[in-house]
């Protein structure tokens, strides 16, 4: 037992056959996963579609996850040194070479040494190499240590998301103030203000699923149910009684929170994979019943010609019809198409910061609470007198309500619906930004959707493997982050008056 | 057996059971069981394990629908309530019945004071208009709120729980959980307190101070308790009344003193392998023999 006195010290040996097996190991299974998904390429021609191979992209994929995995055995070893030798430069050069590329001078070719086709790859991989070294460097100055799973989420916990909560008071108002003046920064572009709508859209869809999912703890699968129930309900609305925007969108609402209260009669007995079950299920029907009613929803056609909002009843067009004003003449400015997105911008921005009051407002009152008392144990709840069918419902019909918002919100800016576009994938991104946000965290969901939302939108440029990246991003989180990225949780309420009592930490 | 005890406190009753049996398919878990419980009193439910007592409980809470049998409670101040026809989250505020679990039952991610305003939510969801007047902001719901909070503090300072409010609950350590859990019951302002084993799990010190906390609940809230437990000077030192259970019927039922020397109990209990749940007689005859 000598040894296992300097064992804190002294670097076990390293068995080669060991390290060799587990790389190896991890290169056999990228090579596996990507000599179909990269390997193989289909590719328009004229005159039908043709199969381009990419093996060298497979060959240099397996090589970086076959060193990769090298690097991280040493890591955990205790040997940062050659890890550090090697991850270092590279990741400088390859950081290097695409800046030359990007900034200076895209014509010299260099981009023929880099390893990958697409640049965007390539600064991944070079993040990836950073990180590596950083990690190394780290390992040089700190003892390596294990840490339980457990340890490693408390931690993170301190030193991450509970500053960062309170630090939401600051960067709240200053992401406020970003989301505000964005539309005239010289930055703000036509896509950069659409992937903002969007974005903006899934937050004010994520804060109120969080209703649901984050603070009642009911497990909602078949949240684009209300967000159809909304978008269809405007678009009935206005096409059959011509009826306006500001005007629809209230009844919108309290109809998706009636859909919502239909939900959650039936599954108010259910909990967890059940509960998900039946309101995936619901999703779907709802979806199916857009889909074969057609005499009431026009089915698969779609409802077209969806009236887009006015400002106080000036319209954004171009060529009004006689002896009305539009906003560009009353206000004698000349028409520009953006100004109807900036319009739809700041109509988004103010649905969502609407939505983040009213739940803000929502934790400081009993119903609140009585959610998250029925989340932890709804027996205990009922020993206290809770009413947890009342409760519930509230939790369904609220959340419904801000899905119905949306949907009319998605329907006038689209100003085309169809049963397409309420597919279950809707409700699996939006409860990932809430469960990638860390349940129950309002700024939580605003980091996850501008993640998961906006970041896609800028990998466009991967085409079909853009879902590839989100999967990626997500898996990442939930390695790193598994309860979400700010799952940290304030009291709601404090013995003494003030407000904030957080000066210790 | 000695049903006198208690049928001359008449007056003071405040819990009648009658006949309750509860069946599960086969299973008799609890048998025509009948007993009075008085206002002012603990009164205590022994039996092995599986005779019945939680069931028992369960039914009484409206966590269970009994089989057969009448739970009549004798409000103090709102007359009677029949338990067995009562939806189990209507029992707490309306008849005033509120109660602890075996396996303690928190809400553990939320803070020691939340837990305590929680116990008050049907107070401050009328204060906050159903949520609806509530968001306006207005005063009346503030005050209410501070009121809630200042009643929880009473409860806090006396199970010394203060420094802590503002901790998870489930950080707490055990002895204290226990006492959050009687705390947090006591929020409801009950009139009939039924504690599920509060003394399994805590070392001696813990259950000194347990006892303590039990005796003045029920001299100066002055309220009735039910208190199922194993733990024989948590139930010798501090019951007034002793129900015996085993295999769900009754097999006892009195003073402390006459249930000690009963000899059915004493059967019962010789039936059981630990040592520490027999009264001090039984395991005296056991060594005797």
């Amino acid at each position: 037992m000598a040894v296992a006195s300097d064992a804190a010290t002294a670097l076990r040996p390293l068995d080669p056959a060991y390290v060799l097996k587990e790389a190896g190991a991890v290169a056999a299974i990228v090579f596996a996963l990507s000599i179909s998904l990269v390997g193989f390429k289909t590719e328009d021609v004229p005159g039908g579609i043709t199969v381009v191979t990419r093996f060298g992209a497979v060959a240099i994929v397996t090589v970086i996850a076959f060193f990769g995995r090298l690097g991280l055995i040493l890591l955990r070893e205790g040997r940062p040194f050659p890890v550090l030798v090697t991850a270092l430069p590279f990741a400088l050069a390859l950081f290097a070479l695409l800046l030359w590329d990007q900034l200076f001078a895209p014509e010299i070719g260099l981009r023929r040494f880099l390893p990958f086709g697409d640049i965007i790859v390539n600064w991944l991989l070079a993040i990836f190499a950073a990180i590596l070294a950083g990690r190394a460097a780290w390992t040089f100055r700190h003892e390596p240590r294990e840490q339980s799973a457990e340890e490693r989420e408390k931690k993170m916990d301190r030193v991450v998301a509970a500053p960062v909560q309170r630090a939401a008071r600051l960067v709240g108002p200053l992401l406020l103030g970003f989301a505000i003046i964005l539309p005239f920064l010289p930055i703000a572009d036509r896509r950069l203000l659409d992937i903002g709508i969007l974005v903006m859209t899934y937050i004010m869809l994520g804060w109120g699923l969080n209703v649901v999912v984050g603070l009642a703890g009911l497990l909602d699968l078949g949240y684009v149910a209300f967000y159809a129930v909304g978008a269809y309900s405007y678009a009935l609305l206005a096409t059959h009684f011509d009826l306006g925007f500001w005007i629809c969108l209230p009844f919108a609402g309290i109809m998706a929170a009636f859909a919502g209260i239909l939900l959650g009669f039936p599954v108010l007995r259910l909990r967890g994979d059940y509960l998900a079950i039946v309101t995936l299920g619901f999703g779907e029907m709802v979806r199916i019943i857009l889909l074969n009613w057609y005499d009431f929803t026009n089915g698969p056609d779609g409802i077209s010609g969806i009236p887009r909002p006015s400002f106080f009843g000036l319209p954004f067009v171009r060529n009004p019809p006689e002896g009305t004003e539009t906003f560009h003449s009353f206000f004698g400015l000349s028409y520009s198409p953006i100004d109807r997105i900036i319009f739809l911008y700041y109509v988004i921005l103010l649905l969502a910061l609407a939505t983040n009051a009213f739940t803000l407002r929502l934790r400081k009152l009993p119903v609140s609470r009585a959610w998250e008392a029925l989340r932890e144990d709804e027996t205990a709840c009922r020993s206290l007198g809770i009413n947890p069918r009342n409760t519930k419902l509230t939790a369904f019909a609220i959340g419904a309500m801000f899905g119905g918002f949306g949907g009319s919100f998605f329907a006038t800016r689209q100003g085309f619906i169809s049963p397409e576009s309420f597919t279950f994938i809707e409700s699996a991104i939006i409860l990932a930004i809430v469960v990638l946000g860390g349940m129950g965290s309002q700024i939580g969901v605003v980091f996850a959707a501008i993640l998961l939302i906006g970041l896609p939108e800028f990998f466009r440029e991967l085409q079909q493997f853009r879902m590839l990246a989100f999967g990626a991003t997500m898996v990442t989180i939930m390695i790193w982050r598994p309860r979400g990225l700010l799952a940290h949780r304030e009291p709601t309420i404090h013995l003494s008056d003030e407000k904030t009592p957080t000066g210790h930490n | 057996m000695n049903n006198r005890a208690t049928s001359d406190h008449h007056d003071t009753s405040l819990l009648t059971v009658e006949h309750l049996s509860m069946r599960f398919g086969g299973l008799v878990a609890v048998d025509d069981v009948s007993f009075r419980a008085n206002d002012r009193e603990i009164t205590a439910i022994i039996g092995p394990n599986g005779a019945g007592k939680t069931t028992m409980f369960n039914c009484l809470t409206g966590f269970y629908k009994p089989s057969v049998g009448q739970l009549t409670l004798h409000h103090p101040h709102k007359g009677d309530y029949q338990l067995e026809r009562m939806e189990e989250f209507h029992i707490p505020q309306q008849a005033g019945v509120a109660r602890t679990f075996q396996n303690i039952r928190l809400f553990p991610a939320m803070s020691v004071l939340e837990n305590l305003i929680i116990a008050q939510h049907n107070e401050l969801m009328r204060a906050s208009g159903y949520t609806v007047t509530g968001l306006l902001g207005l005063q009346h719901y503030k005050r209410a709120e501070r009121k809630a909070v200042e009643f929880s503090r009473y409860w806090l300072d006396r199970m010394g729980l203060t420094a802590r409010a503002e901790w998870e609950a489930g950080n707490l350590p055990y002895g204290d959980q226990r006492r959050l859990e009687i705390a947090r019951a006591m929020c409801i302002k009950p009139v009939l307190l039924c504690l599920d084993e509060p003394a399994a799990g805590l070392n001696a010190r813990e259950s000194a101070l347990l006892n303590e906390l039990l005796l003045f609940i029920r001299d100066e809230h002055k309220i009735g308790m039910l208190l199922i437990e194993h733990d024989m000077s948590v139930v010798m030192g501090i019951s007034d009344h002793i129900v015996v259970l085993d295999y769900g019927r009754k097999i006892s039922d009195g003073t402390p003193e006459s249930v000690r020397n009963d000899p059915a109990v004493i059967r019962a209990y010789l039936g059981e392998e630990e040592d520490a749940e027999l009264p001090p007689k039984v395991a005296r005859d056991i060594k005797k023999n």
